[in-house]
């Protein structure tokens, strides 16, 4: 049996620094973006930063990104084998690091 | 450094947060704060919630809430904290009635009643739901609107509160980590309330959001709180397994079975419910703890499905039914390549729900001045097996004592705010941001932490496995100052993850304390060589914690 791959192409840094960065992980047969995520964070770099908290039902709309430039849920679209997968933070809100951006309402923060 | 003050702070903001918030300013706080890891009113396990919500309402058919409490006491295994159960099932109805007023949307019969389903372990039709699967969003965007509206409350996301601030014994606020920008804030609070809801994200299968990893436990017992029945995480019996399914929580099958039956088979596609004592054949009638119990045994003997679960089947079931029961859920199935009406699909136990929790009065007031509880957070109203739909009436009933409570003790309280008691837990998060050099990661230990917690600490238990879970967590727990972090202030997951780990070891270790203490087997808690219930064991057991950080549990009478 072959090991399929998946390959995400992920912004990492903030402002000047930002870059991208390849990945290539096992691919499992319906997995999403956001599983993708989760695997590389407790296997490849405990630093990616992204947002997500309900995980998998698509409730809570943290893991908004723009993947493929199309502003899309990270938990509900799918990976795909083979073809690599660019991932980028929120256009238009202010960015924070990596795929993280701020979400909060105006009212919810801090200042 | 960011100073804030509160007469009542709110510690998660889920469906019990947000309810001890409004009735917190209801009852004349003028500054309220509420607080959440995640984004206010998103996270959690409210949001999450699929369908049932259990009330005496009436509405279907003769009940009383005394009924509603009998059921849950039967469901408890005798050892429901009764003074708890009661409040629960007896203000249950009007809090529900209160979220009706609020707009929440309850489905209606077409009499306008209020429509009330039967579900496992209920005498009589009595949870009502909002359609499709709806009800936990609905709720927490209820909530979230009146919060809004709420001129008391201040809300504030991405605030986690790493450590309680403890002064002469009491509770006198929180220093939190302002995750967005990596920095220490100190929060005066004449009253604090936890309500972070449960510990299940720290198993491998579990239902949970991903800020539901046992942090609250960690801060009660730090502070000087107790715990009680730690040892009882309930496992849903049917959590979907396969096909792989996204946009979906995996606890959605429940109410499939609550509207149309549905019926559970081996591999090799045989009834076998009826051979653990649950007979199926009219209704759908097995509670949680028995249900788990049942397929994890027929895995184990090798009579499971081929991702190690059982079939769930609706195939007796006619196309134009599974429509009308579930709408617009049949499509998004469809996406998932999931066609009832053809094939089962898989399903296993998966970490749902912590029994256990906070010790509190009737009050959600802890043993500890200026510290309350409320929601899933707290411990004891379910005893050793929670009944179906008992969860979010816990959260709003629970949350709207503990805000009513904690503001009228903060109107007689005065703020005793002591920054010297805050200044460790401020170093620490500023030691950590800058980073820290290392070969582990707390990512690694909290991936680690969820397959240990699950083969050692889950569904069924045995002394070896515990054992060993308690040896390994005190492992890890020793690991934490050396743990490498990554450098960089804001929105740093490294940085979160420690904390993360920090608190969820404490919780892992409580339960683990406490599954090891009682040998017996009793509700959601079962053991390989204490199969059966001891009589002489029906009864709580509290978990504390030493000032040098020793978690104990102890099942003296």
């Amino acid at each position: 049996m072959t090991t399929k791959t998946a390959l995400l192409r992920i912004r990492r840094g903030i402002g000047d620094s930002a870059h991208y960065e390849d990945f290539a992980l096992p691919f499992e047969d319906g997995a999403s973006v956001l599983d993708a995520l989760i695997w590389l964070r407790a296997h490849r770099d405990p630093s990616l930063a992204f947002r997500y908290s309900c995980i998998n039902a698509n409730v809570c709309k943290e893991c908004t990104i723009a993947i493929d430039g199309a502003v899309r849920y990270a938990c509900t679209t799918r990976l795909a084998a083979g073809r690599p997968i660019v991932l980028d933070p929120l256009p238009g809100k202010p960015h924070l690091r990596d795929l993280v951006s701020e979400t909060r309402p105006p009212r919810e923060r801090l200042e | 450094m960011t100073h804030l003050d509160a007469d009542v702070l709110v510690i998660g903001a889920g469906g019990a947060g947000m309810y001890a918030a409004i009735a917190a300013a209801r009852a004349g706080a003028e500054r309220v704060l509420l607080l959440d890891k995640s984004l206010v009113g998103r996270g959690g396990a409210t949001v999450m919630a699929q369908m049932t919500v259990a009330a005496a309402l009436a509405e279907e058919s003769p009940d009383d809430c005394t009924l509603h409490l009998a059921d849950t006491l039967a469901a408890g295994r005798g050892l429901c904290d009764e003074t708890l159960a009661e409040v629960l099932c007896c203000e249950a109805p009007e809090r529900i009635r209160e979220m009706g007023e609020w707009q929440v949307g309850w489905a209606r019969r077409d009499n306008g009643r209020i429509a009330q389903v039967a579900a496992p372990g209920h005498s009589r039709p009595r949870c009502c739901y909002v359609d499709f699967l709806n009800t936990g969003p609905a709720v927490a965007a209820t909530l979230r609107r009146r919060v809004g509206r709420t001129e008391a409350i201040r809300r504030i996301g991405n605030l986690t509160a790493t450590d309680l601030v403890v002064a002469d014994g009491a509770v006198v606020g929180a220093v939190a980590l302002d995750s967005a920008a990596g920095e220490p804030v100190t929060i005066a609070a004449t009253a604090t309330i936890i309500a972070t809801g449960g510990l299940t994200r720290i198993y491998r299968r579990n239902s949970a959001s991903a800020n539901m990893g046992g942090d609250g436990y960690a801060l009660a017992l730090a502070a000087g709180a107790e715990l009680v029945d730690m040892e009882f995480v309930q496992f849903f019996p049917i959590g979907h397994l396969a096909p792989r399914l996204v946009g979906m929580d995996p606890i959605m099958w429940d109410p499939f079975r609550y509207k149309l039956g549905g019926r559970l088979l081996d591999g090799a596609g045989r009834e076998f419910l009826a051979a653990y004592g649950s007979d199926e054949t009219t209704r759908y009638t097995t509670s949680r703890d028995l249900a788990t119990y049942a397929i994890t045994k027929e895995v184990a003997a090798g009579r499971g499905s081929p991702h190690g679960g059982v079939y769930l089947s609706f195939e007796h079931i006619p196309p134009g039914e599974l429509e009308a029961a579930f709408g617009p859920v049949i499509d998004r199935l469809a996406q998932n390549g999931i066609d009832l009406a053809r094939a089962p699909v898989e399903v296993a136990p998966i970490a749902h729900y912590q029994m256990g929790g906070i010790a509190v009065d009737a009050r959600m007031a802890t043993a500890v001045p200026g510290l309350y509880a409320a929601g899933e957070a707290v411990g004891g109203a379910n005893g050793a097996n929670r009944l179906s739909g008992n969860a979010i009436p816990e959260a709003l009933v629970f949350g709207e004592r503990a805000g009513r409570f904690a503001a009228a003790a903060a109107k007689l309280d005065r703020p005793n705010w002591r920054a010297g008691a805050a200044v460790e837990a401020i170093e620490r998060i500023r030691a950590l941001r800058d980073g820290r050099a290392g070969d582990l990661s707390a990512a690694v230990l909290l991936d680690e932490l969820r397959g240990l917690m699950w083969d050692c600490v889950g569904p069924l238990r045995d002394t070896a496995g515990l054992d060993c879970a308690l040896s390994r967590l005190a492992e890890m727990r020793a690991a934490l100052p050396q743990l490498a972090v990554a450098p960089g202030p804001a929105a740093n997951p490294s940085l979160a993850d420690w904390f993360e780990l920090r608190g969820s070891l404490v919780a892992a270790e409580a339960v683990a304390q406490a599954a090891a203490a009682r040998r017996e087997s009793r509700g959601a808690h079962q053991r390989e060589e204490f199969p059966d219930s001891d009589p002489g064991l029906a009864r709580s057991q509290r978990v504390t914690m030493t000032a040098a950080g020793v978690i104990v549990a102890s099942l003296a009478a």
